[in-house]
């Protein structure tokens, strides 16, 4: 089967790789790039646990090829943890204890960023209907939301 | 699971794109946003071939309204159509419809295209096409084709698409002048597949129907326009004449069961969509309540 030539930025890092067609991105990014922070879980679609964000938007990478992230930037949790960009999150998931055995934490935390550039003092009901299509087999999900309502208050609170 | 091995090009243009689905016809499968073709290939539903991939084709993209037509072309995803303010304005059914397909990361990458050539009988986008009376157009090697909503889905997963025609773009008459709108779906999870919805657009003129197109989904193999809207038309409607609407609804549903619910249960659900539409449409608490049978 002839491979495919894919050419991206990942975490801002330029890559080039010749790839087979049914690889999807969540393996590319796992298995090629080694960064295992993407979680692969049900393949499809259904629990988020692969989210990443491409050109800035959440995307679910087990349903997208990786031949279908040419010419696109993509960003991990590798990434978006290493910038500094979610570190309040971080931090407030691990006080909260809203994270157990953390399989659905990298997922939940791009989920959660995602919300907060979209709509930064977002109610109970609208974290829990941006965070409906990521599954917790842990934590009962509340102390999820505390978190994020936590985050998105001492944001509103320190910009100007 | 993985999806199995197939062949794959980019097409650079709609007619390179018919190009290769004339070459490997019903061995080749388009792949737009993959929202759908995705999950069917890693669960192994499906096994194509080969595999075309048309996300990159500009030319299919864009809202635009002219003369009384809303054309939304195929790439078109669902964010963009829940952002649209053509849209808002002027199917305003369908921004609602819309917030209920999937999940945020699922509606950044799902087309409208790629849902509709799915043909998935519980998905939002397919019901709200009948209802709002669309025409699909579709282009082959020899031209255009414009297919009636009502005329293309033909079953589950099943569409009047040829294996060489692609689906470019669907044209909506823009929400007549006055016309109210109802969207509701019982689902398991926000986002989840409906077990029982229903897409309904009305003219309502001193308390009663002047129109009503009511399109169910997940209440068959396809997508039903319920020919029983037509009994609460011109009619002051009373809670006997909903209640005969319902049993009319009844008789036109074929439900399937399956893990998420019975046929009976679907049949029960789809008469309370019905009641609790006409009473919000009517503004009448009276008969929304849908406690009835």
């Amino acid at each position: 089967m002839d491979t495919v030539a894919v050419a991206l930025h990942v975490n801002g890092d330029y890559v080039e790789a010749n790839v087979l067609p049914r690889l999807n991105l969540a393996d590319f990014l796992r298995e090629h790039l080694q960064l295992t922070g993407t979680h692969v879980g049900c393949e499809h679609g259904v629990c988020g646990a692969c989210t990443v964000r491409m050109n800035g938007e959440i995307v679910r990478s087990c349903l997208m090829l990786a031949a279908q992230a040419h010419r696109s930037s993509v960003e991990t949790i590798e990434g978006m943890s290493d910038s500094g960009e979610i570190a309040d999150l971080q931090a407030a998931f691990r006080d909260r204890n809203a994270l157990q055995c953390g399989f659905c934490t990298p997922g939940m935390l791009i989920a959660a960023q995602d919300l907060l550039q979209q709509s930064p003092q977002p109610d109970r009901e609208q974290i829990r209907e941006h965070l409906s299509g990521n599954y917790c087999r842990c934590t009962g999900y509340q102390a999820i939301v505390d978190a994020i309502e936590t985050i998105a208050r001492q944001r509103a609170g320190r910009s100007p | 699971m993985k999806a199995s091995a197939f062949a794959y090009a980019r097409a650079t243009s709609v007619s390179e794109a018919l190009e290769l689905l004339v070459v490997h016809g019903e061995s080749a499968k388009v792949l737009s946003g993959g929202q759908s073709l995705m999950p069917a290939m890693n669960l192994r539903l499906i096994s194509p071939e080969f595999i075309v991939d048309i996300g990159g084709l500009t030319e299919l993209g864009g809202i635009a309204v002219e003369r009384g037509i809303l054309t939304i072309g195929a790439l078109t995803r669902h964010v963009d159509l829940l952002k649209s303010t053509e849209i808002a304005a002027h199917a305003p059914l369908l921004t609602q419809a819309v917030a209920h397909i999937a999940h945020p990361a699922v509606r950044n990458r799902g087309t409208i295209g790629g849902s509709l050539a799915h043909a998935d009988p519980a998905s939002e986008l397919p019901a709200c096409m009948i209802t709002l009376g669309a025409v699909i157009i579709a282009r082959g090697p020899l031209g255009e084709r414009r297919i009636a909503a009502e005329e293309f889905f033909r079953g589950i997963y099943e569409t009047a698409l040829l294996p060489h025609e692609l689906l470019v773009a669907v044209e909506l008459p823009v929400a007549p002048e006055g016309s109210t709108h109802f969207f509701h779906e019982f689902s398991r999870r926000r986002g989840d597949f409906a077990i029982v919805g229903l897409a309904a657009q009305a003219i309502v003129r001193d308390g009663q129907f002047v129109d009503l197109r009511l399109g169910f989904f997940a209440v068959g193999d396809r997508p039903l326009l319920a020919k029983s809207g037509s009994k609460l038309i011109g009619v002051p409607v009373t809670r006997t004449v909903l209640s005969e609407a319902c049993s009319a609804l009844s008789e036109e549903l074929s439900p399937m069961g399956d893990q998420q619910a019975t046929p009976a249960m679907r049949r029960y659900l789809a008469k309370i969509l019905l009641a609790r539409c006409v009473g919000s449409l009517l503004s009448r608490a009276d008969l929304g309540l849908g406690g009835e049978e």
